[in-house]
This record gives C-alpha cells, sequence and structure tokens, in this order.
C-alpha cells in the first residue's frame, strides 16, 4: 500500500505538472473569448471564479445535467474537506465542525453519480458520445464513494489506524497499513484515479482555467496581442512589407 | 435545386439518424486552385504522416485546440445546441460527436491512453475513411460559436473545424468554394471578383440612379487620398440584392454627417475566408491589403460595414495581425507605424453601426421613423457579432446598438423568442465557408431553427421585415427563406432601414 501511494501521488504530480507546463506554454495566437466577455482582468477571474463555482455556462446549457453535476462536484469538495481529518494533525477546529457534512456530501456525489450515469444510459444523443472509458469513470467514482458510504454506516474501520498510515505516509515515517478490506478498496480506488488524472478527462479541471473562450480579456481594441510565434512571423515577414 | 422545407417537419423524428447528412459535400478544391494560394495541391502518398504532423503543429501553437482536445467529459450539455444537428438529426452534428472526429484521432497518436488502449477510449486511426468524414462533417459546421456558450469548459468548436480544414488544406484535400474565394481576394482584390475598373463603374452608376431618386449628389468615393474615413465591407454590398441597400444607407449616413470617407480598390473586401479555413498565414495576409490600403490613403478611421466575420477577424484579430487598433507596445514598430496615424478618440476599427449610432446620439444626423412604418421589423443577431466580437464599450453592446439603431429609424420592432437571439442566436445556416450550392440541403436544414423563432413572430407580431448586420446572412437568407414560404425580401440589412429613414 506505501508503495502504491507513493507511486500513484508521484504519477499524478508529475503528470499533472507536465501537463500545466504544457498548456501554460502554448500560446493563444489570437484573441477569442466567447463574448459577451468581461473587457478587464478583474472581470476574467469572475468570470472563471462562476464557471468553477456555480457552472455557469452549464446552468444555461442543461438544467437536469447541471443539477447532477453539482451535487457531485459539490459533495465532492465536503469529502474532501471531510478527508483533511487524515491528512492534518491536529485537526483544525473548522474541520472538525465541518465533518457531518462529509457524510451528505458522500450522499450527493452517490445520487449524482447515478443521476449522471442514468443520463449517459437514457438519453440517446448522450449514449452515442459515450465511451466505455466513459462509463468506467462513474463506475470508479461510485466504487469511491459506495465504499467511503459504506465504512461510514456499516464497516467503521479503524479510522485511528488509518490515519495512522497517512499521515506516516506524508511524514515519511511508515505505519502499517490497517488489514481492512473496504479500507483497501477504497484507497485503491483513489489512486487509480490519481494515476489517470493527467492522461484522462479529468483534465477538464486544470483545462479549463487554460480555455482562452473564458480566460482572454476582450480588450482587442485596446491592447495589441501578440503570440511568440506570431511575433516571430512578423519580425521575419516585415522586411518585405514594410514601407 | 429546388428545396423546400417546413419549420415543424422532424419535430417526431427519432433522436439520432446516424449518416443523415453523410451525403452532404462540398466539391474538392482541384488543383488550380489550391496551387494559386500555396497550398498542397492534390492528396498524394504519406498524407497520412503529413495530416498527423500538422495537427502535432497546432497542437504546439493554438492552445485552443489543446486545451480542447483534451479538456471535453462527453457531457452532452452542448449536443442538441447546434442548428445543423437540430435541422438533421445526424449525430455526426452534435457538437461533441463533431469534435470527437479529431480527438479520436489526438487520442490515438498524441495520447498515452489512446496509444495503449485505443477501444477504451474511443481512438482511431487516421485513415481515408475517416479523412472524409473530416471533410464532409467539419464543412457542415458553420463556426457560429453556439456550442461553446454552453460547454462548461468554454470549448468552441469552430476551433476544432478550424484546426481540420486546416490540415485537410495542408494535405491537399481543401474545399472548393473557400479556397477559390481566397484565389480571388489575392488576385483581383475581393471575393466576388470584382475588379476595380468594374467597382468604379458600379459605384458611380449607383451615384446617378441616387442623384435621380433622391435629387442628392450622394457620392461614393473610392481611392481618395486623404478621407478621413476607410470604408472597407463586404463586395457583394455593392451590387447583390438586398447588400446594395446598406451600402446606399452608410454613403447617407456619411453624406449627412460630412465625413469625408473612402473605400479603396486594394481593400475592397470586408471578409476574410482565411479565418474561415483557420490558416492564420491567409489569414494575415488577406488582412494586410486592409492596413496597406490604410497607409496609402492616409486615412484617421478604419470603419467595417455589415459583415459578420468580417467584424469578428477587424474587432478581435486586426489589432494582433495589422495594428489597426490601439495599445501597441512601444517598441512594437509594426503595429506603432500605423497606430500613430490613426485618431484615437474613435474606437480603431470601428462597426459602422458604431458610427451611425453615435451620430444619430449625438443629433448630427436626423432620421424620419415614419419612412418605414410599412415594416415591422425583427432583428436577427449574426453569430459572429454575438459570440466573436462587441460594439461600443459595453460588454453587450454588438446586441444592444444595432438594436437601438433600428428603435430610432423603425417605429415597430419586435424580438423574436429570446432562446433565439442575442448569445443564443441560431447561425443562418450558410456562414463559415458553407455559402455554396452543392451544400444548400444542409444550408436548408441548418436554417430551421432560425425560420422557426422567425415563424412565430410572423404569426404573432405580423413581422414582415428581418433586419440583420451580415452579408452571409442576408445571401443565405434571400435563397432560404423561399424555402420555407416566406418572401425573400423579408431579409434586409439595418442601414438599409437608416437609408430609408435618414434625412438628407
Ligand atoms: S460552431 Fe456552430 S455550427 Fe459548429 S458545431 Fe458549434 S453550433 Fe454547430
Ligand atoms: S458541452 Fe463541452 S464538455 Fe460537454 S460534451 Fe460538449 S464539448 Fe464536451
Amino acid at each position: 500500500m506505501l508503495v502504491l501511494f507513493y507511486v500513484a501521488s508521484a504519477v499524478f504530480v508529475v503528470g499533472l505538472v507536465l501537463k500545466l507546463v504544457q498548456y501554460g506554454r502554448t500560446p493563444a495566437p489570437l484573441k477569442i473569448p466567447t463574448t459577451p466577455a468581461p473587457a478587464t482582468r478583474g472581470g476574467v477571474i469572475w468570470r472563471l471564479v462562476k464557471e468553477v463555482t456555480v457552472f455557469e455556462s452549464l446552468f444555461k446549457g442543461d438544467l437536469l445535467l447541471w443539477l447532477f453535476a453539482i451535487l457531485f462536484h459539490g459533495g465532492l469538495l465536503l469529502v474532501t474537506v471531510r478527508h483533511l481529518r487524515y491528512f492534518l494533525d491536529p485537526v483544525p477546529e473548522v474541520i472538525v465542525w465541518l465533518q457531518p457534512f462529509g457524510i451528505y456530501g458522500g450522499m450527493a456525489m452517490v445520487v449524482g453519480l447515478l443521476g449522471l450515469w442514468g443520463r449517459r444510459l437514457l438519453i440517446a444523443r448522450v449514449r452515442y458520445i459515450s465511451t466505455v472509458s466513459d462509463h468506467l469513470w462513474l463506475l470508479l467514482l461510485l466504487v469511491l464513494a459506495g465504499s467511503g458510504l459504506l465504512m461510514t454506516f456499516v464497516t467503521h474501520p479503524d479510522v485511528v489506524a488509518v490515519k495512522a498510515f497517512v499521515r506516516g505516509a506524508i511524514t515519511f515515517s511508515p505505519e502499517p497499513f490497517p488489514s481492512d478490506l473496504m479500507v483497501a478498496l477504497h484507497l485503491l480506488a483513489f489512486f487509480v484515479l490519481l494515476v489517470l488524472f493527467p492522461f484522462s478527462k479529468l483534465l477538464h479541471a486544470p483545462g479549463l482555467f487554460f480555455s482562452p473562450t473564458r480566460n482572454q480579456a476582450d480588450d482587442p481594441r485596446e491592447r495589441r496581442h501578440l503570440a511568440s510565434w506570431a511575433a516571430a512571423l512578423e519580425r521575419e515577414k516585415a522586411g518585405a512589407e514594410e514601407r | 435545386m429546388a428545396v423546400s422545407a417546413h419549420v415543424d417537419e422532424n419535430e417526431d423524428a427519432p433522436e439520432l439518424i446516424p449518416g443523415a447528412t453523410a451525403g452532404v459535400k462540398s466539391f474538392v478544391a482541384p488543383p488550380e486552385t489550391q496551387e494559386a494560394i500555396g497550398f498542397t495541391p492534390a492528396l498524394t502518398d504519406g498524407w497520412q504522416e503529413r495530416a498527423l504532423q500538422r495537427m502535432g503543429e497546432l497542437l504546439e501553437r493554438y492552445r485552443s485546440l489543446r486545451v480542447f482536445m483534451d479538456a471535453c467529459v462527453h457531457c452532452g450539455a452542448c449536443t442538441d445546441k447546434c442548428h445543423y444537428y437540430l435541422g438533421t438529426r445526424d449525430p455526426n452534428n452534435m457538437p461533441v460527436a463533431r469534435q470527437e472526429l479529431m480527438r479520436r484521432v489526438y487520442r490515438r497518436y498524441f495520447t498515452p491512453a489512446g496509444r495503449l488502449f485505443p477501444k477504451l477510449v474511443g481512438a482511431r486511426e487516421l485513415t481515408k475513411e475517416v479523412l472524409e468524414e473530416w471533410f464532409t462533417y467539419y464543412y457542415q459546421c458553420s463556426e457560429c460559436r453556439r456550442c461553446s456558450i454552453f460547454c462548461p469548459y468554454g470549448i468552441d468548436t469552430a476551433e476544432v473545424t478550424m484546426a481540420a480544414r486546416e490540415i485537410l488544406n495542408s494535405v491537399g484535400y481543401g474545399q472548393k468554394y473557400s479556397n477559390e474565394i481566397i484565389g480571388k481576394v489575392h488576385r483581383i482584390g475581393n471575393n466576388l471578383g470584382l475588379n476595380p475598373a468594374a467597382l468604379r463603374n458600379t459605384l458611380e452608376g449607383l451615384e446617378e440612379e441616387l442623384k435621380e431618386e433622391v435629387g442628392r449628389e450622394i457620392r461614393f468615393p473610392v481611392d481618395e487620398k486623404g478621407a478621413e474615413v476607410l470604408l472597407v465591407t463586404p463586395s457583394a454590398d455593392f451590387f447583390a440584392e438586398p447588400h446594395i441597400y446598406s451600402l446606399i444607407g452608410y454613403a447617407k449616413v456619411f453624406h449627412a454627417a460630412g465625413i469625408s470617407w473612402t473605400l479603396s480598390t486594394k481593400a475592397s473586401e470586408g471578409g476574410n475566408f482565411g479565418l474561415f479555413i483557420g490558416n492564420y498565414d491567409q489569414l494575415r495576409r488577406i488582412a494586410l491589403r486592409i492596413r496597406e490600403a490604410a497607409l496609402e490613403l492616409g486615412v484617421k478611421r478604419v470603419v467595417v460595414g455589415e459583415c459578420g466575420h468580417a467584424w469578428r477577424v477587424a474587432y478581435s484579430f486586426w489589432n494582433t495581425l495589422i495594428g489597426v487598433g490601439a495599445g501597441a507596445d512601444p517598441e512594437d514598430r509594426y503595429g506603432q507605424m500605423l497606430q500613430r496615424q490613426l485618431d484615437h478618440r474613435y474606437k480603431q476599427p470601428s462597426h459602422i453601426c458604431e458610427v451611425t449610432y453615435d451620430l444619430l446620439e449625438r443629433g448630427a444626423i436626423k432620421v424620419d421613423p415614419t419612412a418605414n412604418d410599412r415594416y415591422v421589423v425583427t432583428f436577427h443577431d449574426s453569430c459572429n457579432v454575438a459570440r466573436a466580437s462587441r460594439m461600443g464599450s459595453s460588454s453587450e453592446g454588438q446586441f444592444e446598438i444595432p438594436r437601438a439603431i433600428i428603435r430610432r429609424v423603425a417605429r415597430r420592432f419586435v424580438e423574436m423568442n429570446p432562446e433565439t437571439t442575442r448569445e443564443r442566436t441560431f447561425c443562418c445556416g450558410g456562414g463559415g465557408g458553407l455559402l455554396t450550392d452543392e451544400l444548400l440541403e444542409i444550408r436548408v436544414k441548418g436554417a430551421k431553427p432560425r425560420m422557426k423563432a422567425l415563424k412565430a413572430a410572423v404569426e404573432q407580431e405580423g413581422v414582415n421585415f428581418m433586419a440583420t448586420i451580415c452579408a452571409i446572412c442576408k445571401a443565405q437568407f434571400t435563397k432560404v427563406l423561399p424555402a420555407y414560404g416566406f418572401k425573400m425580401s423579408m431579409v434586409g440589412g439595418v442601414h438599409q432601414l437608416v437609408s430609408n429613414a435618414i434625412l438628407l
């Protein structure tokens, strides 16, 4: 488990950093914000905040999908907060206070995921565009959320031992992995997610921040926007065209 | 070809009709056409490798393409947003499926997942069959960006379409229509192939006609050095109907306001099909004519006529491509050269609607709206204006300014269904390089969502004039309105209404 923990984390971090560097280095040669768009940096930040927190575009596009997406992602956020107790010692007050909401979060996730899967199976348009991996992702996430809920309500693993293991792993002072099948399943599913993240559609999360249609300010008349390769092209051709 | 259609047909059709428009294909550009604009003449052995190489280059040059290839989660929010899908039910016309034509190839050759588990992630080799599919369906997209409004990551299928067309062109598999037009722009100066002498003749004829009609010397100056304004307008404005009525409108506005202006034979085309085929070099070279004309004529302002994609290129790209705009870096000699000449009290470039609106607001021109009393007017937002540009300084000016003009010059104005206007507007069905006869079937079907909204406005509000500010919309609607049982004279420009109402 410990080895897997490190391998998965390493693949995730390295893979993601490489992707972020790739996105960051790739220029956007032309101004292509989808208008109406904000004209200022601050406006762009606000637009992105709305996209990240309330899924503004999706809200316009498909209300039912938006609802399932909000349930899933909102739930995920609460669950993530709840899981911080395994990483932090001592656990801050706020997180202790937020703990119970994590359970509702887990339920919301499951409801959201089932809704999303239902759409994928029932709506012909969405079924048509679904790949095998789309279904497998939903399965993986359901396994993650389902095993989590099962542990909370049914199997009750030794959370003290789990915390000791996690703390041990992140502070590089290994502690034994508690022999609990549910915990093992839960963690394995999480490692799979971590490893696949940088190579899959989970890149939608960082991708949004790099999406030129959403992150560019609509100010092309006020400021000259030049990508590096376009500027180079210009220098190269300027001699011939200059008058 | 007689195509007729009905807005309600297809309503109970199954959600998906695979292959419904697989047979609607553009003509492939012949070798001469390709060569004339410096493109690979024809598809030859080794094309696959070259296509993938070009794709790799584009992925490194365009962050949009790179991110869009990775980020889609197949959520389906965009699937029912495209007018071509709505009009045809062909699943490949769902925006995500259209992107997927390229994404599956991207996965296969550019991602570990696709290299290792092609089946699992739906990756696919780039075969001749796939290339054919690209050629078919990437020319059934009008690059209207409607899908990008609703995508949670802002994925703009237009960007993917442009990249696909660029790849197709790079292996010698271009579209005859677009590439011929680009050839004409370079050879003659405009998309319609009107040479300078013919242009002068046409405009002189127009001056005479107007003199008889309104009893005034309304001029259409050409290549006049020292004019304040250079007007760059789509060449259809010079003789196509109803386009020409808007041209007359612009001339009357300048005349009434006492602004000196000129057209240019060198820049006698506002359109820029370089955009449609996603070729940066063509986009820039076509735009350069405007820069050259502006410098030669010494104008202080550059104004763009009623043309959707031309306005996108002018508003969003000219500053980047040729320096028509403001805010060039002091080190940026190229940008500075032109920007020193331009008068920055005005936005550079300006849309003709911005000019007219400003004059109306200041009372510098006067109008009599009763002149348009025979009309109940509605406004069709053109996609490139609505979703890829703005007017004035408010972020919704591109919607408000044309409407404000209409309200000033006509007394009866009504909106169509708000689900089909402003940022949610539906494409006319003929944009993005699809305005060619062999694609008439898809054009008629793609117009359906707009026709449906128009029909409702006609029945409920008695609308009899649909104003728009795009040369392609005008040409497309004159062709497809009759197919839906409307008169083709129902469509016209905003400046056609201005022309009727302006007091000279
Ligand atoms: S850009 Fe417009 S035509 Fe193209 S897929 Fe999107 S909605 Fe359809
Ligand atoms: S809305 Fe965006 S993420 Fe969803 S399927 Fe369409 S392109 Fe993909």
